[in-house]
């Protein structure tokens, strides 16, 4: 897997992301070395992120290498007009890997193809974000200690959320029984569902949660964004329906985990924080992990 | 003469080219500029609205001394899926095939996409067909799906 970039997800085939999956274990015991002290490594955010970038970052610094680049466009040439073209063609001189995070969607493939150093693909509009995918899926399997044959409910934004389909397109490896529980104004588009219908999984679509939560392994919960809907009363008529709080997920199954990419804003109350099946602060820990395995992978450390 | 080549008639035969017959009415210039027949240096004749048995109302395109590349030809699916193309040698038929939609569709049509990188950047589109019959194409880049109803030509 050396050089070889990640833009989206189905870059890697099921082979090459549980070999990622099984590296991250392996930082995930030993966080801090210093086999990337030969090494620099770009991190270009063309809009603000801060799990994506702070993880990334972080995962280099644990490594020993060194990061250069920008934290918004603002103060950059890009802001003088320059081109994506122009800025990846420079900087890939001055490092060894880009990681790149873009509003504009497919700028990652773009990039991947003229850029000499590879590309790790760190969101492209709301397009893809694969590694949110990866450690969704190593959280899913450190959790349940398997991918296989699991009940995972997919809540809230179905139709916008870009983390949800890269984990749906992924989790169809992996015989997943899925429940999507959603408004019906922001159901799974049927481009995504093609890839349940193709592999021949079953999914059952809800529009509340209650009756999925004790069937289900993993809760994947999503945030709801009040502009998604075109009837602002539509919004306030169901907003409280996609929110989990702790009384909701009392008597769920013993392996039951709560995940979310985050930033929450009210969809997990702070009480479901203090359960131990609340997992996505240690979710977004694991990214560091997944990172580390991802670059020293890329860069043919590992 | 008989009726049939009376119709023929309406546009001149060409002595040596190629011929599309069966295009929509309403396609005909755009099947012209996907070929980039505008800027062709020979003899292009066209048709439009001419009556057709099969299809009520049809264009026709003639190139003098011109054998298009299949996968040239074939580009001309997304707006004339039904064409026939046939190769003129002498006045007479040489070949006769129909046009087939290709699985790869590279520079001709824009993505729908207003923030795909195609449509921001200097970098041609290029799509790949996921459904021949209803014309359904996936963006390279962004990875969106344009359509015939979303469809426009660079």
């Amino acid at each position: 897997m050396k050089n070889k970039s990640l833009v989206s997800i189905n870059d890697y085939t099921k082979e090459e992301q549980l070999r990622i999956l099984d590296l991250a274990q392996e930082f995930e015991q030993n966080p801090v070395q210093n086999i990337l002290q030969d090494y620099v490594v770009a991190s270009l955010f063309f809009e603000p992120s801060t799990r994506t970038r702070l993880s990334f970052e972080s995962a280099v610094n644990r490594l020993g290498g060194k990061i250069v680049g920008f934290s918004e466009a603002s103060n950059t040439s890009v802001k003088k007009g320059e081109s994506l073209r122009d800025t990846i063609l420079t900087i890939a001189n001055y490092s060894d890997l880009i990681v790149m995070r873009n509003p504009i969607e497919g700028s990652a493939r773009f990039a991947s193809e003229i850029s000499p150093v590879p590309i790790i693909n760190a969101g492209d509009g709301a397009n893809q974000h694969p590694t949110q995918t990866l450690l969704d899926l190593y959280s899913i399997k450190k959790t349940q200690g398997t991918l296989d044959n699991l009940h995972v409910a997919m809540v809230g934004d179905l139709k916008y959320g870009r983390t949800v389909h890269s984990l749906v397109i992924a989790l169809c490896n992996f015989n997943t029984t899925f429940h999507l529980v959603s408004p019906v104004e922001l159901k799974l588009p049927s481009s995504v569902k093609m890839h349940i219908k193709e592999k021949n999984l079953a999914y059952h679509q809800y529009t509340n949660m209650d009756e999925v939560i004790p069937q289900t392994d993993i809760l994947y919960m999503t945030r709801i964004q009040r502009e998604r809907f075109s009837d602002p009363l539509e919004y306030e008529r169901i907003k409280n329906s996609f929110n989990l709080s702790h009384d909701m997920i009392i008597g769920t199954k013993e392996n039951f985990r709560v995940l979310h990419p985050l930033p929450r804003v009210n969809e997990i109350n702070i009480n479901v924080d203090a359960s131990p099946k609340a997992y996505y602060f240690e979710q977004a820990l694991n990214g560091v992990y997944v990172r580390q395995a991802l670059m020293a992978s890329i860069l043919g450390i590992k | 003469m008989d009726n049939k080549n009376i119709k023929e008639l309406k546009v001149s035969a060409i002595e040596n080219g190629t011929v599309i017959d069966h295009i929509p009415s309403g396609a005909v210039f755009q099947v012209i500029r996907i070929l980039k027949l505008e800027s062709f240096g020979n003899m292009v004749l066209f048709a439009t609205n001419l009556e057709s048995k099969k299809y009520g109302k049809k264009g026709i395109v003639k190139v003098s001394n011109k054998v298009f590349a299949p996968q040239e030809l074939n580009k001309i699916a997304l707006v004339a899926p039904h064409a026939s193309i046939i190769e003129i040698s002498d006045y007479q038929v040489k070949s006769k095939k129909i046009v087939e939609v290709p699985d790869e569709i590279r520079g001709i049509v824009k993505c729908f996409n207003p923030n795909c990188v195609t449509n921001i950047e200097q970098v041609s589109t290029l799509f790949t067909m996921v459904d021949k019959e209803e014309i359904r194409m996936k963006c390279h880049y962004c990875e969106k799906i344009t359509t015939k109803k979303t469809m426009e030509f660079k």
